[in-house]
């Protein structure tokens, strides 16, 4: 048994934790928000050259790094450290993932492009009725011809505004809620017939709905096999949770720390408000709940290409979003007044860890799917 | 004992039912449950149809414009109008100062200020936290120094910092704690001010919070003179005015009717929302939440009931009260998590687009387009008014002794 991190994975996080810390103040951060973009192409172009992150978890065959899920998770919890707006998950998690998971000449085609920064995935696969039900699809792509046929309405798909392609599920086959009969797609996201109505997210992120109005998809867009597409989903969303964990546990590190410093500064009744017992406990507790997210993220990480894929990762989000509730929660709390402003950072980790809270499935959602996987 | 009402309070909610039926706004409907921010104009709305009514200041003394209900009575009153949904009345005129001025105040104080709080003419605002007085509120440093006037008249000079007032944009007026002696015990040297906003030397600026809102504000007073008739209560008692105050601010707090009417807009969302083809409100972990709920607030509406029934019998609001505070705010505070939860998806966009004002319509549901915002908003409920923590400390103290 060995948690330590290998020399490259150590550098990784150095070189990752102290460009964010240079560069990526809260400050810098909130010009991004405000900006209207939900994100800095700049901070992405250095990534990709200054940094050469984006290939962290890519084959040195594709021009990457030759990492795998740990760098994936050492780059998210950096990620969620500094509250980086810029598309990480859905492009170099997802987007990526889906091309190592299905391989092949388009995998071959478009890995080095998101390593080199061209390519931006965003991940259009919920619905309104979906929920976080992955196979719950209305969105269709009918066969015509060698190619296909995309129609339906995706919702909050997170970067769609500023992405170069759609990683899209739809159903290609069979009723709204069966597994089979479900195919992914990757496609340009300026095809014929795509639309969108964009927003800001309220963590400062932007989001689309997209709509597919018979949009025409060449066979080359399709990602893996027809109709089979659901366990390929489900892997990617593992490890796609598994990476938002890691994000999570970047965030309540930050917002355990900063309450912390925060009460040991506060003074009320003649001392510092972290003089109370009842402020340590609290504190205390929200440090247990870090630990445990840290530990259980780690465990889910490294059981991502073991047969308890699927019940690692549900454990580790249910407990982490539990965590995320309890320690965002005390954080405002602890902070008081300020808490509950715009001005401080603290404020902002709260707003982000409530969305992660519910990323990919809630606490319910992943207890369910638990004891569905592991509880006879 | 008796769980039901009798003919007579039945009777009273007839009429109070048709009352509301017939006098609400009919702009402001659906306000409430849409999470809407609402402007000075919507309150004011309200509050003129009730003043016109005499209903506006139920829980004073009819000497000063009560209506003279039972407490049972006020207790219909509140549940009806939550259950329909009206706007909440700010509570700085009718139920801070108005009370304190008609238990402390002259004859020509309340001559001078009653009127307009009921009548709903001027807007107040309350100057108690500063930035360095929060949970310890007797620690607060603005300071008011006595003069004489060229003319011969007393005055204050009132100089520091006020923080979260609350809805100051609009205030004409303000209450304030001052510290008029620095050489006591804490409690012992401030004093209860009130304040025209219009007076030179104060600044109003906004604090943005969370969900993007602009209810609170920074109140800086710069070299503000004040009348001393302006002082409530003797120079140095400002602190029994602003204890029996917070006792006040206390009741309600509760919120058990709106928070009856939030739990059944949760219900009414859950039977819409969809999860795995079938309602969300068949999901056995969402309806267990629901049921955890609906079982608290009955135990809060029966401790409020017990506390209501106290009161007739001529026990004033007590530290018992805290206890209402803490559940009641940690209901309320649950509710706005479940309703972000059943929004799913949709709990993540911003009401507000790009730059240019509000969404012009919903991006998904229309009961999602204010979920987080108002989940972000409402954690400072167990802050304000005392946060949780400190009521509990009262608790320890005042009931158990400790």
């Amino acid at each position: 048994m060995d948690f330590n991190l290998t020399d490259e994975q150590t550098m990784l996080k150095d070189t990752v934790q102290r460009y964010l810390a240079d560069t990526y103040s809260f400050d810098t951060r909130m010009k991004a928000v405000h900006s209207g973009k939900g994100w800095n192409p700049a901070v992405w172009k250095a990534f990709a050259e200054e940094l050469g992150i984006l290939g962290a978890p890519f084959a040195e065959a594709h021009g990457g790094l030759g990492g795998g899920a740990v760098e994936n998770m050492i780059v998210m919890e950096e990620i969620g450290r500094a509250m980086v707006l810029e598309p990480y998950l859905s492009t170099v998690v997802i987007g990526g993932g889906a091309l190592k998971a299905v391989g092949g000449a388009i995998a071959d085609a478009v890995i080095p492009e998101i390593i080199a920064g061209n390519v931006i995935i965003a991940f259009a696969y919920a619905e309104p009725q979906g929920r976080y039900h992955l196979h719950d699809l209305v969105t269709s792509a009918r066969k015509e011809g060698a190619g296909w046929v995309l129609n339906g309405h995706k919702s909050v798909v997170t970067s769609a505004p500023y992405a170069t392609h759609l990683l899209v599920t739809a159903r290609t086959s069979g009723a709204q809620r069966d597994a089979g009969g479900i195919s992914l797609f990757l496609i340009p996201a300026s095809l014929a017939g795509i639309s969108r109505r964009d927003y800001a997210t309220v963590d400062g992120g932007a989001a689309s709905e997209v709509y597919f109005e018979n949009v025409v998809m060449g066979a080359e867009h399709l990602l893996g096999s027809v109709d089979a597409g659901l366990p390929v989903i489900e892997q990617i969303v593992d490890e796609a949770t598994a990476a938002v964990c890691a994000e999570a546990c970047g965030l309540l590190r930050v917002l355990q720390a900063t309450t912390l410093d925060y009460a040991r500064q506060r003074k009320q009744f003649g001392k510092a408000i972290g003089d109370f017992q009842v402020i340590q406990h609290r504190i205390v507790d929200m440090f247990l709940e870090v630990e445990q997210a840290v530990s259980i993220t780690l465990m889910a990480t490294l059981k991502l290409d073991t047969a308890d894929r699927s019940a690692a990762v549900s454990m580790a989000k249910a407990k982490v979003g539990k965590a995320a509730k309890f320690v965002g929660q005390n954080a405002v709390q602890i902070h008081g007044g300020i808490g509950i402003s715009n001005e401080l950072s603290v404020g902002h980790y709260f707003k982000r860890s409530t969305l992660v809270e519910a990323l990919f499935g809630s606490v319910d959602h992943h207890f369910d799917r638990y004891e569905r996987i592991a509880i006879d | 004992m008796d769980l039901n009402f009798s003919a007579e309070d039945v009777a009273f909610r007839d009429d109070v039912r048709a009352f509301i039926r017939d006098e609400y706004p009919v702009e402001l409907h659906g306000k409430i449950d849409e999470g809407e921010e609402l402007s000075k104009e919507d309150f004011l709305k309200w509050h003129r149809v009730l003043a016109k009514k005499g209903w506006i200041a139920p829980a004073w003394p009819t000497q000063y414009g009560g209506t003279g209900w039972t407490s049972v009575q006020r207790y219909i009153w509140s549940e009806e109008t939550a259950s329909a949904d009206a706007i909440r009345l700010m509570p700085f005129g009718l139920s801070m100062v108005g009370p304190v001025i008609y238990t402390f105040g002259t004859a020509e104080q309340k001559a001078a200020h009653l009127p307009g709080i009921l009548s709903g003419d001027v807007w107040w605002c309350q100057g108690y936290s500063e930035p360095g007085a929060g949970s310890d509120l007797a620690s607060l440093r603005t300071k008011a120094e006595r003069f004489t006037g060229e003319d011969g008249k007393e005055y204050y000079r009132v100089n520091g910092q006020k923080t979260w007032t609350t809805m100051a944009q609009h205030a004409d007026w303000g209450f304030f704690l001052v510290r008029t002696n620095a050489e006591v015990k804490a409690q012992e040297g401030i004093s209860f001010l009130l304040i025209d906003m219009k007076t030179p030397g104060i600044t109003v600026r906004p604090i943005i919070t969370l969900g993007g809102e602009h209810e609170v504000n920074e109140v800086w007073l710069e070299d503000v003179i004040v009348p001393v008739e302006n002082r409530i209560y003797e120079e140095n008692k400002g602190w029994t005015c602003a204890k029996f105050l917070l006792a006040h601010e206390r009741t309600g707090i509760a919120g058990v009717a709106a928070s009856k009417r939030g739990v059944e807009r949760i219900k009414s969302v859950a039977r819409a929302e969809q999860d795995g083809g079938q309602p969300l409100l068949k999901n056995p972990f969402f309806k267990r939440k629901i049921a955890e709920l609906e079982v608290d607030l009955a135990a809060l509406e029966f401790t409020e009931l017990r506390t209501l029934a106290g009161e007739s019998s001529g026990k004033g609001p007590g530290p018992e009260s805290s206890l209402l505070k803490i559940k009641g705010t940690e209901i309320q505070q649950r509710l706005t998590e479940l309703a972000l939860e059943a929004a799913g998806h949709y709990g993540a966009p911003y009401f507000r687009s790009f730059g240019e004002g509000d969404n012009e319509s919903a991006i998904g549901p229309d009961y999602s387009r204010r979920v987080a915002p108002t989940y972000f908003n409402m954690r400072k409920t167990s802050i304000y008014g005392g946060s949780n923590e400190i009521q509990r400390n009262i608790i320890a103290k005042m009931v158990l002794g400790l």
